[in-house]
């Protein structure tokens, strides 16, 4: 059971601070309906984290926002702070791969299949817009290099039981996985103004 | 390549023209339609047709003034404010309704 509960909140943490690196393209996205796009699909994955975290406590602000940064379980792919869309793309599309095979063993579970299930629905149409990009972007160069720099990171989302599975989707070779439990240096300044809001507020305010 | 969008409101109700976008595919044209135009739930189907589909018609020869045969030949000034008033009832539900993000 503690192990359940040490991957539903990985789970969540990986979909809160992906929402949250991915939104930081709002407003900058390289074209405007892809920015509705993207920023639409950012705000689905905090939702996912919220419907999570809510499986886990009665105050999932609190979850998400009051712990200390070392307890955070998130996996180092999604702390990046990607400046490129190639490799905001790369991450995006390298996540979806892992993620939909993570959701869909979580869907077999007695307690939270139901759960997954809903989110694998919305997930399918994120699904749908990463292979669209990652189609259209396959043999450009900066995209490639991206993947391959990334690839570690995204093998750290996935168990390693599934690591397999995940190195054959997207067609890489196994290597060694950059593992979630410590964090990039990339997470403190994330971790700063995320928690921001709530470390500020005065005693006893209401939300 | 640009498509126009066309959204049904509801169903059973016509597809209206709802604007217009640049996409290098149908693919993507569909994704960022469904944002674009279907995320908050203010569409239950869309259309997404390639401009170069749409076949243009806008010029009319009218060289003999044959204006009998327009409506601006009559004087319905007063019956079309009639029949607007008339119509004004049952339409106010769908005015103003969802748009914009």
């Amino acid at each position: 059971m503690a192990d359940d509960r040490e991957l539903l909140l990985g789970l969540a943490d990986d979909e809160l601070v992906i929402g949250w690196r991915d939104s930081e393209w709002t407003g900058i996205a390289p074209l405007l309906e892809e920015d509705v796009a993207f920023s639409s699909i950012a705000q689905n994955e905090i939702g996912h984290a919220r419907a999570v975290y809510e499986r886990l406590t009665d105050d999932a602000d609190a979850l998400a926002f009051d712990r200390p940064l070392d307890e955070y379980r998130c996996a180092p792919l999604v702390e990046l702070r990607l400046l490129d869309w190639a490799h905001t793309i790369a991450r995006r599309w390298l996540y979806e791969v892992a993620d939909e095979i993570r959701i869909t063993a979580l869907m077999e579970d007695a307690d939270v299949g139901g759960l997954a299930a809903k989110i694998n629905r919305e997930e399918a149409y994120h699904r749908m817009h990463a292979e669209m990009w990652r189609e259209r972007l396959r043999d450009e160069p900066r995209f490639r290099e991206a993947v391959t720099e990334l690839w570690p990171y995204a093998l750290g989302v996935v168990l390693p039981a599934q690591r397999e599975e995940l190195a054959a989707r997207v067609g890489l070779d196994e290597v060694a996985a950059v593992e979630r439990g410590s964090h990039t240096d990339d997470f403190a300044p994330l971790w700063e103004e995320m928690t921001m809001v709530r470390r500020s507020a005065p005693a006893g305010a209401q939300w | 390549m640009i498509y126009e969008v066309f959204r049904r409101e509801r169903k059973g109700q016509a597809f209206e023209h709802a604007g217009s976008m640049v996409a290098p595919d149908t693919e993507f044209a569909e994704a960022w339609a469904r944002e674009q135009y279907g995320r908050r739930g203010e569409s239950v189907a869309l259309w997404l047709v390639p401009r170069g589909a749409i076949h243009d018609v806008e010029d009319w020869a009218d060289e003999f003034d044959l204006k009998y045969r327009r409506v601006d030949g009559y004087s319905i000034k007063a019956r079309l404010k009639e029949a607007r008033e008339r119509a004004a009832q049952p339409m106010a539900r769908g005015e103003g309704s969802t748009r914009g993000r």
